[in-house]
């Protein structure tokens, strides 16, 4: 019989070199006249790990890590195949503490299954989220979906649910259902991880989306940056399309659904909504204003769901559990699991889908394990190149939307950067104003002209040249760019600016550097 | 030039929204934009030459000049920045004698920043042409570049 081994195509996975690893295997087996099968899964979520080798025996899954291809011949000989004592052992990947303690639910199957293959999907209860919704009536999806207390996972936390309903209201010939793929926040890769490693659970949810709200065509809006999400996508689209869950009758229900992946172009500021409707549209990605909403005036002209990849991920489990079964799961407003994504300066950064409520102290050590380079967590970032650097003294706050906005943070897209001590937190928020003034649209003023101010106020403060009045230029200007732009790039590019002055003021007051 | 662009405008006039599509498949094709593309693209979406050029210099993936036989994308966003790479990026800059948004003389290679390329458990990350690399050292870096030929 053949062996099976599981070798991660995700692209962090590859990153570090889990094609050579697959081809390592394939060689010595050839070698040893040993039949074995390979498949490519997408990652656990374990990167410090990767690449992660999984064996299976009888039942059970064992995994070597992290593993590189000179360490091959020493697998086989330490016979890994039957779960062989080797120095990279981990054991049951299932029991590995850092898996086994995670509530994976919209994750569930991301690095278990083959993520293109439509026949594991379906065995792993693919697409009854789908039949279930295909008995409901529009208003009760939108419903299940509302009781659930699904939030948008991009980072603006609004409820899905009330969201769908205005599309649903709003009548008119033509609606769309968009999936915001343009995961530009550093420090977060779900939507990748999950593109890769399960891409049937997206187009499973915004199928559903459309039933909810009566859309016939779809769009995920993919970053040019995610190659290997694109073929995922692209890839199970076409087996979609083939098993007739996409197309003129959805799973034989008469209903057309149409989608297709575009992509975008470099452009940080189009994971803002109206901005990624106007790339859509192929136009420059410049924010609308609102009113009128998406959901009312979106694509085209039309109303039109957008949503994140998480929350649209999350839909199948809602209507295939329950929104009960969901909603059970998180601590106030906060419903549901999280994926948490932890990276930069960490021993054991990945992804970690969880309730809502873990401190983010047990976040960084039991999880992360510390830094990486073994010297003290001095700030994380949270929530992306627009949220607020958390000092040490705050890391018993909970991950959730409240208890974070309560320390004038926010949790976004659930990206957690650690720095060391060696960090300097005033070139961290000078790094803050130059990236919004990179990515800037240019439609309003506070935005395209303040971030520029900004870097050279920042750049006056550390050259020693007045620096209490610069400072409070600074704070002024951060007041502007709050109140005054017209959406999130400029209106938050003061969180991070803000929290490291009110956090790390020292950093600003060092010896004048030029 | 002609010909191929006339085949992509063939392909995608009649989608809705066309542009960045056709614009993403001329580079594709050529490698990038040239300017001379631009009047013809315009005629044929019926926009004009304005539009068409403030949507091609409005996007960083977009180049409008030929690029270096392989392109390195140095990330520079905060997750691989608490790993070193701004030390990485010098460490490019230094090994390829070129900076930011340039192209090595011999014409090997181009490199960009890139603002996170979702590899961010494994930082710093490097993209070359379509292939990511993760927790990348200098030397790392030079062995990919020597790999591809650039004993400069």
């Amino acid at each position: 019989m053949s062996a099976v081994i599981y070798v991660p195509r995700d692209a962090a996975a590859l990153s570090v070199g889990a094609e050579r690893v697959a081809t390592a295997i394939a060689r010595e087996a050839a070698s040893r006249g040993i039949d074995v099968t390979l498949k490519r899964n997408g990652t656990r979520g374990m990167c410090w790990l990767e690449p992660l080798v999984e064996v299976v025996v009888g039942s059970e899954r064992y995994g070597y890590g992290p593993v590189t291809e000179r360490d091959v011949p020493g697998l086989f000989a330490a016979d890994f195949l039957h779960n062989g004592a080797h120095a990279l052992r981990l054991g049951r990947v299932a029991e590995i503490a850092y898996f086994a303690s995670q509530q994976r639910l919209t994750f569930e199957r991301v690095g278990v299954i083959e993520p293109t293959n439509l026949t594991d999907y379906l065995e792993h209860g693919g697409y009854e989220g789908l039949r279930n919704a295909l008995r409901m009536q529009p208003h009760e999806i939108v419903q299940a979906v509302t009781d659930s207390g699904l939030r948008g996972r991009g980072g603006a936390a609004f409820p899905t649910g009330i969201k769908w309903k205005t599309v649903l209201d709003t009548p008119a010939p033509h609606k769309y259902v968009t999936c915001n793929a343009d995961e530009g926040d550093s420090g977060t890769f779900a939507d990748r991880m999950l593109m890769e490693g399960d891409p049937f659970v997206l187009i499973e949810g915004m199928t559903i989306a459309a039933l909810a709200v009566g859309a016939t065509r779809g769009y995920i809006y993919l970053r040019i940056e995610y190659p290997h999400a694109e073929r995922a996508l692209t890839e199970a689209i076409r087996s979609a399309y083939s098993a007739g869950y996409l197309g003129p009758d959805v799973a034989g229900s008469g209903r057309r659904f149409d989608l297709e992946v575009r992509l975008g172009a470099g452009a940080y500021i189009c994971g803002e909504e109206t901005s990624m409707l106007e790339s859509l549209e192929g136009r420059r990605g410049e924010v609308r204003v609102r009113p009128p909403l998406p959901a009312v005036k979106g694509l085209f002209g039309r109303p039109t769901i957008v949503n994140n990849v998480i929350s649209l991920a999350s839909v199948p489990i809602i209507l295939q559990r329950g929104a009960a079964f969901y909603r059970d799961f998180g601590v106030g407003r906060s419903r549901g699991t999280m994926p948490i994504q932890l990276a930069g300066n960490i021993k054991r950064g990945g992804l970690v889908e969880r309730a809502f409520g873990i401190s983010l102290r047990d976040m960084l050590y039991d999880y992360g394990g510390g830094s990486a380079s073994g010297r003290p967590i001095r700030a994380v970032q949270v929530g992306g190149p627009l949220g607020a650097y958390v000092p040490a003294s705050q890391f018993d706050t909970a991950i959730d939307y409240e208890a974070l906005s309560g320390i004038g943070a926010l949790l976004g897209h659930g990206g957690i950067v650690a720095f060391d001590d060696t960090v300097d937190m005033a070139r961290m928020a000078r790094f803050a104003m130059e990236f919004c003034a990179i990515e800037s649209c240019g439609k309003c003023t506070p935005c395209r002209i303040g971030s520029t101010r900004g870097v050279e106020v920042i750049d006056r403060i550390l050259y020693g040249v007045d620096r209490d009045g610069n400072l409070r230029l600074l704070e002024d200007l951060c007041e502007t760019m709050a109140e005054g732009s017209l959406c999130g790039l400029g209106g938050m590019t003061p969180f991070p600016v803000r929290s490291a002055l009110r956090h790390f003021r020292d950093d600003f007051l060092k010896p004048p550097t030029r | 030039m002609t010909e191929e662009l006339s085949d992509i405008l063939d392909e995608y006039a009649q989608v809705p929204g066309p542009l960045l599509l056709v614009l993403h498949a001329v580079q594709r094709r050529l490698g990038f934009v040239p300017d001379a593309a631009v009047p013809y693209i315009a005629e044929r979406l019926n926009l004009s030459r304005a539009e068409v050029h403030g949507v091609l210099s409005f996007y960083h993936h977009f180049r409008r000049v030929a690029p270096g036989r392989h392109v390195i994308q140095v990330c520079r966003a905060e997750s691989c920045q608490a790993m070193g790479a701004e030390h990485l990026a010098r460490h490019a800059q230094e090994r390829l004698g070129i900076q930011f948004h340039e192209t090595t003389p011999d014409g090997a290679f181009s490199l960009e920043p890139v603002y996170c390329l979702g590899n961010c458990a494994c930082s710093p990350a490097v993209m070359i042409d379509e292939e990511l690399f993760g927790r990348v050292s200098p030397e790392q870096l030079d062995a990919l570049l020597a790999e591809r030929g650039g004993s400069r």
